[in-house]
C-alpha cells in the first residue's frame, strides 16, 4: 500500500532535481525559475502528503499559500527577466555585476 | 492495487519529466516537460485525496505559470546555446552534490519514525468532500492569511505591470484638445463645381 514514505521519497527526488537544475543552469534564468518551480512543487507534495496522512487539512491550506507565492514569484521573476533582457540584450545572469562595488 | 500502480506511474513520469526539464536543450521543450510534471504531480495529489489542490495545481501552474514561461521564452530572442557553456563543466560536481543531498534526505527519512498520529498505511477516510472541508477551514480559521494571499497576488500583478510597462517615444497619439478645437470653417472642403462655373475660394 502507498505509505507516507513513498510520497516523501518522491518529493525528495523532485527537490534534489530542482537543486541540480539551479546548479547546472547557472547562466540561464528561465531554467533557474523553472527549477525553483520544481522545488516548490516538491514542497507542495510533502505538505499534501502529511496533510492526508495526518487527517489534518492545514497542510493543504499551506500548500495553497505556497502555490500563491510561487505564482507571484514567477510573475515578478519573469518581469525582471524581461526588463533585464531589454537593457542588456541577453539573459546571462553571471554577467549581471554592474552593481558590484 | 490500482492506486499503487497509478502512484508509481505518476511518480515515475513526474521524475522523468523533471529530469527532462533540466536537461532539455530547447527551453520551449523544458516548459512542456514542466507542464507534464505538473499534471503528474496533480495525479499524485489526487491519489492522496487532495482533490482541490490537485485541480488548483493544474489550473494555476499549467493554465497561468507555464503559459507565462512559454510567452517569455518565445517572446525574447535569446541565444540559448551560449547560455549552456558551463553546463558540462558543472555536470560531474553537480551530480555528486545532488547525490549527496538525496542520500542525506533518504537517510533522514529512514531514521524518521512516524508519530502516533500518523497511521502510516493509508490516508484515513474523510467524512465530507475535500473541497467542503477546505472551504470551511479557509473561510473561518485561515481567513486572514487567505486575504493576505490575495494581497500578495495583487502586489505581484501591479509589480509585474509597473516593471515591464514602458512609454514608447515613437508612438503618435491623437491630441484630443486640438481635435476638439478644430473649426469646420477652416477645414478643407470637398466641393464638386459644375462645368464652367468655377470655384469660390
Amino acid at each position: 500500500m502507498i505509505g507516507l514514505g513513498n510520497y516523501l521519497t518522491v518529493a525528495a527526488i523532485l527537490f534534489v532535481l530542482g537543486v541540480l537544475g539551479i546548479f547546472l543552469n547557472r547562466r540561464n534564468v528561465i531554467l533557474m525559475l523553472m527549477a525553483i518551480e520544481l522545488i516548490l512543487l516538491a514542497v507542495n507534495i510533502n505538505l499534501v502528503a502529511f496533510s492526508a496522512f495526518l487527517g489534518d487539512l492545514t497542510g493543504q491550506v499551506m500548500a495553497m499559500f505556497v502555490l500563491t507565492v510561487a505564482a507571484a514569484e514567477a510573475a515578478i521573476g519573469l518581469a525582471i527577466l524581461v526588463i533585464f533582457f531589454r537593457r542588456r540584450g541577453s539573459i546571462a545572469v553571471d554577467q549581471a555585476d554592474r552593481m558590484r562595488g | 492495487m490500482i492506486a499503487l500502480l497509478a502512484f508509481y506511474l505518476f511518480s515515475f513520469v513526474m521524475i522523468a519529466s523533471a529530469v527532462c526539464v533540466i536537461f532539455a536543450r530547447n527551453p520551449v521543450h523544458s516548459v512542456l516537460w514542466l507542464i507534464l510534471a505538473f499534471f503528474n504531480a496533480a495525479g499524485l495529489m489526487l491519489i492522496a485525496g487532495a482533490e482541490f489542490i490537485a485541480l488548483l495545481l493544474v489550473i494555476v501552474y499549467v493554465g497561468a505559470v507555464a503559459v507565462l514561461f512559454l510567452f517569455v521564452v518565445m517572446m525574447l530572442n535569446i541565444d540559448f546555446a551560449s547560455l549552456r557553456s558551463g553546463f558540462t563543466r558543472n555536470l560531474p560536481f553537480g551530480i555528486i552534490l545532488a547525490l549527496a543531498l538525496l542520500s542525506e534526505m533518504l537517510i533522514a527519512l529512514m531514521a524518521w519514525k512516524a508519530g502516533p498520529g500518523i497511521s502510516g498505511a493509508a490516508p484515513p477516510p474523510t467524512p465530507q468532500p475535500n473541497i467542503v472541508m477546505l472551504g470551511e477551514l479557509l473561510y473561518s480559521r485561515y481567513l486572514f492569511p487567505f486575504e493576505l494571499a490575495g494581497l500578495i497576488l495583487l502586489v505581484a500583478m501591479i509589480g509585474a505591470i509597473v516593471l515591464t510597462h514602458r512609454s514608447r517615444g515613437d508612438v503618435r497619439t491623437p491630441k484630443v484638445s486640438r481635435q476638439l478645437r478644430a473649426d469646420p470653417e477652416k477645414a478643407i472642403k470637398l466641393s464638386n463645381p459644375g462645368v464652367g462655373e468655377g470655384m469660390k475660394l
